[in-house]
């Protein structure tokens, strides 16, 4: 089988049957959605204090519901054994893997985008900083995406991985944060963004190189435990 | 150029044995170094022109920085050998460096944020070098979780070893944060390619400092080392014969 074939087959087959699994899906969402809401409620509901947070806010609550789909990327395929045959398959698992992370950033990372002008709204997210903060979610959702499935991968195989799975990839993601926030932050500021956003580039073309090895050496970790 | 010594290096009986011999020495010329640099500088070096002797913290930050930084990449270096080359050794090596360095990473928190105050007037600012060292933190906090969440020994040092390489990308971050970010931190004190920027009556002492600590981390790992040796050794016949000694 082609390279490319196989791309499509595992993109289709996992698109599919996310949607047989619509519940895990729209939870992330609503999380997302609902902690971005605790912000107001729990500092102030002032429409200034509420701008100057409103980048962090956004870029946290979809950092962190990112992070609640991490868990079941690799699970269900390891638990139905479909994960043995794919780490045996012919197909580099590097490519397969690629592949999952892609389906896990469309249901996960790329809904949130649709979600984020809600809340840019809500926040009273000043208006010249919508672009930049979309720009910056759509190059970052993807790399929280790659690197949260490094550490998806290596703790499949164990029963309690959920706590531990944060542990591990939340200090990684710090860096996408960093800069995710900090393009936002500078343009509700009216200052240049374009190097953040450039950053961020820079560390998505990394990441799409690099952590699809990492991934695959995770998952063929935890299949021969 | 024979390789055999690399493959002896792997076995644990053989470094066990040279291990033992080596470590009297090592201990002595670490406590020789650190009481010679310690003292030298906390008590003769002469006080800085602008902090006065709050500067002295430096004789203990730099080095235990410095050891933070290098130990993760030990600790990376021998997960990548252990990957590659399946020695245990290395596995084992990866998995006793871990506590050190987070130990090391705790302390140069520590003594910057007693530095900070009388220096910058805050125990704590999030600048890049101080966040960075603060994921370094949690870096070896997570290897440590994930080993000891993983049964199998050597399931744990792959996984370990895959996690230890990932977040070497931390280790350029530190060491550049404060060249690309301007933040309060001052810029790196020693580099390798330019002409100190301190008197040497400092330098000396701090340089001292720092082969003081490299001694005492060589000394307390290879420590955890030869314990680790000898726990998943236990069932061989020579640990077996070597804890007789003992009875």
């Amino acid at each position: 089988m082609g390279l490319l074939s196989a791309f499509q087959l595992i993109v289709k087959r996992d698109l599919l049957l996310a949607f047989r699994r619509r519940a895990e899906i729209v939870n992330p969402l609503i999380f997302f959605l609902l902690v971005a809401s605790l912000f107001p409620l729990g500092i102030t509901p002032e429409r200034k204090m509420l701008a100057l947070i409103a980048p962090g806010v956004i870029w946290v609550a979809a950092l962190l519901a990112v992070m609640l789909s991490l868990d079941q990327l690799f699970k269900h395929d390891y638990d139905d054994g479909s994960l043995s045959l794919l780490v045996l398959s012919p197909v580099p698992l590097f490519w397969l893997a690629l592949a999952k992370v892609l389906v896990h950033w469309l249901v996960s990372g790329a809904l949130l985008l649709l979600f984020a002008p809600i809340l840019a709204l809500m926040l009273h997210l000043p208006d010249a900083a919508w672009w930049p903060m979309l720009a910056s979610l759509l190059l970052g959702t993807p790399l929280l995406s790659l690197i949260g499935a490094i550490g998806a991968a290596l703790t499949v195989g164990l029963k309690k991985g959920g706590v531990l799975l944060s542990l591990l990839v939340l200090p990684l993601n710090i860096p996408v944060l960093i800069f995710g926030s900090g393009a936002v932050i500078a343009a509700t500021q009216a200052l240049p963004y374009e190097g953040q956003l450039l950053w961020l580039a820079v560390l998505l073309v990394l990441g799409i190189t690099l952590a699809p090895f990492a991934i695959a050496a995770g998952l063929r970790i935890s299949v021969s435990e | 150029m024979k390789w055999t010594w690399f493959h002896r290096l792997g076995s644990p009986k053989w470094f066990f044995e040279k291990s033992g011999k080596w470590l009297p020495w090592l201990a002595w010329v670490s406590i020789g170094l650190l009481t010679t640099g310690v003292v030298w500088g906390l008590a003769f070096a002469p006080p800085d022109y602008l902090q006065g002797n709050s500067y002295r913290i430096i004789f203990i930050h730099v080095p235990s920085a410095f050891l933070a930084q290098a130990c993760y990449v030990t600790m990376a270096v021998a997960g990548a050998v252990g990957l590659v080359w399946k020695m245990k050794l290395a596995d084992m090596a990866a998995k006793c460096c871990a506590p050190i360095g987070a130990s090391f990473t705790i302390l140069a928190l520590l003594t910057g944020a007693i530095w900070g105050k009388p220096t910058w007037g805050t125990w704590w600012e999030w600048d890049a070098r101080l966040t960075s060292m603060l994921i370094l933190l949690f870096l070896y906090l997570g290897f440590i979780a994930l080993e000891s969440a993983i049964d199998n020994v050597q399931t744990a040092a792959k996984a370990c070893a895959v996690l230890a390489l990932v977040g070497l990308v931390n280790i350029p971050i530190i060491k550049y944060s404060v060249e690309w970010w301007n933040t309060l931190h001052q810029p790196a004190t020693l580099k390798l390619t330019e002409k100190p920027s301190m008197a040497p009556e400092m330098l000396v002492p701090l340089l001292i400092c720092i082969a003081g600590f490299y001694c005492f981390f060589l000394v307390v790992f290879l420590y955890r080392l030869r314990n680790e040796i000898l726990w998943r050794e236990r069932r061989t016949q020579w640990v077996r014969l070597w804890m007789k000694r003992f009875q």
